[in-house]
C-alpha cells in the first residue's frame, strides 16, 4: 500500500498549507491590533491559521483514504498558450496592435497538436484587420496600431 | 406586499427602453450569445471577457449590458450543448443529456426552440418575482448591523460549498484562499499595502477580471486542449424550429415546473442556475410516467432545465441586489462591475439609485424577450460559427481575452497576472479544486474584513457578538446546520448521486 492514498487531495492540501504559511510570514511584520482594534494583519493572520489547518487537514486525510491519482501534465499548451499572451501583453504597445495580434495568434497556434502554420498565418492577419477594426476604430481604444504610431 | 410593484417596474422600464439601454441590452445579448456559443466558454468567462467593455458606459447602462451578456451566453451555452455534446459550463451540462440525443434523431429545431421558449416564459415570471421580493427582503437587510452581515457572508459561502460538488474541505480551502486573495492591496483602514511585494499594480489589489478570466477562461482552453477528441457538429438536421403539438404539450408543465423550482432555488446561496438545472432534471425525471426515456432525448429534459437554469440566472441577482452578498461566480463578477462604477451592492442600492435598480429589473425582462426574437431567427449563424474547428477558435478567444484585460488599465501588468491566474486554475483543475468558491471568496474579502472589524470594534473585542444577537445567531446555526447535513452519510451518497447523474 503506498504512504500516500489520495496524491491528489494530498497536494491539494499541501497548496493551502503553503498559502497558509505565506500569509503568515509575509504578514508578520502587519502590526496585529487587538480583536476589538484589528490591526491590518489580523484578518491575514487568521486566514493563514485557517489555511494551515484545513489543508493540513486535507493532506493528513490523504494518507489514510484513497483517493485519485494525479493526473497527466502536458507542458506544451500551458506554457505556448501563457507565454504568448505574456508576450503578447508586454509588445503590445512597441509592435503596436497588427503586429502583436499575428504574433500571439501564430504563436497560440502552436499549443494544438493540429498546428498548421500557413493557416495561423492567415488566421492572424484576418484577425489583426478585425481586432483593429473593431478595438481602435469602433470602441475608439488608445493603442497604437503599428510600430512608433502611439 | 403592495402594488407598487407596478409603480416600481413602471420606472424601471421608463429606464431600460430608452433607445441607449435597450441598444446596450441588444448588443450585450448579442455578444454574450456569440461567445457564449464558443464550445468551452462559460457565462463567467464570458462576462469576465466582455467586463473591459462596459467600463466606460453609464452604471446603469453597464449593468444592462452585463445582464444581456449573461442570459446570452447561457442560452449560446445551450445551444452548443444541443448541437455539440460540449457544454460550456456546467448548467448546460445538463441540456447536453436530452438535447443532443434530440438532435442527433432530428429533433434540434424542436430542442433550440423548447430551450429559447422555455426560457422566456421563466424570465417573465421570475422578473415579477425579483420585482416582488427585492423590496421587503432590502428592508430587512436595512437593519442589519456588521455583526449580521459577516454571519450572512458565512452562511453565504458555506451553503456555496455544500451545494457545489467534489471535497467539501477543498472547496472550504479555496474560500479562504479567495478571501485571503481578495485583501491584497491597500488596507483601507491603517492605509498600508499588504503582500503587494513593493509593486505599484498590487496596491490596488488583484483584479477581479484577470482573476476570473485567468481561473475560467484560460484554464479552460488550456484544458480543452490537452484533450483529443473530435467534435461532432449536428447542423444538416436543424430543420423548422417549431414545436409539434405533442411536444408542446409534453414540454408545457415542465417549463412552469422548472420555472417555479428554478426561481426558488436562485434565492439561495451556492444556487443559481447550475444547481437549478441539475434539480429540475432529476425532478422531471420523476414525475415522468416512463423515465427511461431520458437521457434518449426526452423534451421534458430540455424544457424543465433550460427554465429552471434561466429562472434561477435571474432570481440569483435577489441577493445581490438587496443583501450585498453573491451567490455565486457569476454574481461575484457583478459585484466587481458595481465596485467599478463605485456602487456598493447591498440593500441601499434600492432607495438611493432607484432608476439602476429597477431599470435593471426590467431589462431582465427585455433582455429575455430580444433572446427568443434574435436567437430563433440567428441560429443558422451559430451554427456556422459552431461548425469552425477549435484550432482556428481558441487563439481568436486568447486575442479577444488579451487585448480586453490590457484595456482595463492600458498596461501589460494585468495581461501578466491573467496568464499567472491560468496557471494556478490548471493546478486547480488538475487537483479538482472548483474555482467558484475561490471567486466568491475573493470579492468578500475585503467586505468580510470590513464587518468584521467593525462588529467587534463594536462589542470592544467580545466575539460573542455574533452568537448573542438573534439574527446573526440564526444565520450561524443554519450554516451549521448545513455543514451538518452535508457531512451526514445518507444526504452525502444523495448528493453525489444528483451530480453523478447529471454527468454521465
Amino acid at each position: 500500500m503506498p504512504f500516500i492514498r489520495a496524491p491528489k487531495d494530498f497536494c491539494a492540501g499541501l497548496i493551502f498549507v503553503a498559502f497558509g504559511i505565506a500569509a503568515i510570514a509575509l504578514g508578520s511584520e502587519y502590526p496585529l491590533g487587538t480583536a476589538a482594534r484589528m490591526g491590518p494583519g489580523y484578518f491575514p493572520r487568521i486566514l493563514g491559521i485557517l489555511l494551515i489547518v484545513l489543508g493540513g487537514g486535507l493532506s493528513l486525510r490523504a494518507l489514510r483514504l484513497p483517493g485519485a491519482a494525479l493526473p497527466g501534465w502536458k507542458w506544451r499548451p500551458v506554457l505556448v498558450v501563457l507565454l504568448s499572451v505574456v508576450v503578447f501583453g508586454l509588445l503590445l504597445t512597441r509592435l503596436g496592435l497588427a503586429l502583436s495580434t499575428v504574433g500571439l495568434i501564430f504563436a497560440a497556434s502552436a499549443a494544438s497538436r493540429e498546428f498548421r502554420p500557413k493557416e495561423a498565418l492567415v488566421s492572424g492577419v484576418l484577425l489583426a484587420a478585425l481586432a483593429v477594426g473593431v478595438f481602435v476604430f469602433g470602441l475608439k481604444l488608445v493603442i497604437p496600431i503599428w510600430p512608433g504610431s502611439g | 406586499m403592495s402594488f407598487d410593484i407596478f409603480g416600481h417596474l413602471a420606472t424601471g422600464f421608463g429606464v431600460a427602453l430608452t433607445p441607449i439601454n435597450v441598444l446596450y441590452a441588444l448588443v450585450g445579448v448579442l455578444v454574450g450569445t456569440l461567445i457564449g456559443v464558443l464550445p468551452g466558454i462559460g457565462p463567467v468567462a464570458t462576462i469576465a471577457m466582455l467586463l473591459p467593455t462596459t467600463y466606460g458606459l453609464q452604471p446603469v447602462s453597464a449593468l444592462i449590458m452585463l445582464a444581456g451578456i449573461y442570459y446570452g451566453a447561457q442560452y449560446g451555452g445551450s445551444t452548443t450543448s444541443i448541437l455539440i455534446n460540449m457544454p460550456g459550463e456546467t448548467s448546460s451540462a445538463v441540456t447536453c443529456l436530452d438535447g443532443h440525443k434530440m438532435a442527433l434523431k432530428g429533433q434540434a429545431g424542436a430542442a433550440l426552440a423548447i430551450a429559447a421558449l422555455g426560457s422566456f416564459f421563466a424570465g417573465c415570471v421570475s422578473t415579477v418575482f425579483v420585482a416582488a421580493f427585492s423590496p421587503p427582503l432590502s428592508e430587512l437587510a436595512l437593519k442589519f448591523g456588521p455583526a449580521e452581515y459577516c454571519s450572512l457572508m458565512v452562511l453565504g459561502l458555506i451553503g456555496a460549498v455544500v451545494l457545489a460538488h467534489g471535497s467539501l474541505l477543498k472547496a472550504i480551502g479555496m474560500i479562504v484562499l479567495g478571501l485571503l486573495l481578495g485583501i491584497v492591496g491597500t488596507d483601507v483602514n491603517s492605509g498600508m499595502a499588504r503582500f503587494a511585494f513593493g509593486v505599484p499594480e498590487l496596491t490596488d489589489g488583484l483584479g477581479v477580471v484577470s482573476v476570473a478570466m485567468g481561473l475560467f477562461g484560460f484554464a479552460e482552453i488550456i484544458g480543452n486542449l490537452e484533450l483529443a477528441g473530435k467534435r461532432e457538429v449536428v447542423t444538416a438536421r436543424v430543420k423548422g424550429l417549431w414545436l409539434t403539438k405533442k411536444q408542446f404539450r409534453q414540454a408545457a408543465p415542465a417549463v412552469a415546473r422548472g420555472t417555479a423550482l428554478g426561481s426558488v432555488l436562485g434565492l439561495l446561496p451556492g444556487g443559481g442556475a447550475m444547481l437549478a438545472s441539475f434539480a429540475s432534471y432529476a425532478v422531471e425525471k420523476k414525475v415522468a410516467k416512463d423515465p427511461s426515456r431520458f437521457g434518449k432525448g426526452a423534451i421534458e429534459g430540455v424544457a424543465g432545465p433550460e427554465s429552471a437554469n434561466n429562472a434561477g440566472a435571474q432570481t440569483s441577482f435577489i441577493p445581490l441586489l438587496t443583501l450585498g452578498i453573491p451567490e455565486n461566480a457569476v454574481m461575484a463578477l457583478m459585484v466587481g462591475a458595481m465596485t467599478i462604477h463605485n456602487i456598493q451592492p447591498g440593500p441601499q442600492v434600492m432607495s438611493s439609485n432607484p432608476q439602476l435598480f429597477w431599470g435593471l429589473v426590467a431589462s431582465m425582462w427585455i433582455g429575455n424577450l430580444m433572446l427568443v426574437v434574435l436567437n430563433l431567427p440567428m441560429i443558422g449563424m451559430w451554427i456556422k460559427l459552431l461548425q469552425v474547428p477549435y484550432r482556428l477558435l481558441y487563439p481568436a478567444i486568447l486575442l479577444f481575452c488579451s487585448i480586453g484585460v490590457f484595456t482595463i488599465n492600458n498596461a501589460h501588468f494585468d495581461v501578466s497576472q491573467t496568464a499567472v491566474f491560468g496557471l494556478l486554475g490548471i493546478v486547480f483543475a488538475k487537483l479538482e479544486c472548483e474555482p467558484a468558491p475561490l471567486l466568491l471568496g475573493f470579492v468578500l474579502g475585503p467586505m468580510m474584513e470590513e464587518n468584521l472589524r467593525r462588529a467587534l470594534l463594536l462589542s470592544r473585542g467580545d466575539p460573542t457578538v455574533f452568537l448573542t444577537r438573534p439574527i446573526s445567531l440564526a444565520m450561524l446555526l443554519a450554516a451549521a446546520c448545513l455543514l451538518f447535513l452535508i457531512v451526514l452519510p445518507n444526504l452525502r451518497k444523495k448528493r453525489e448521486e444528483v451530480f453523478e447523474e447529471s454527468e454521465t
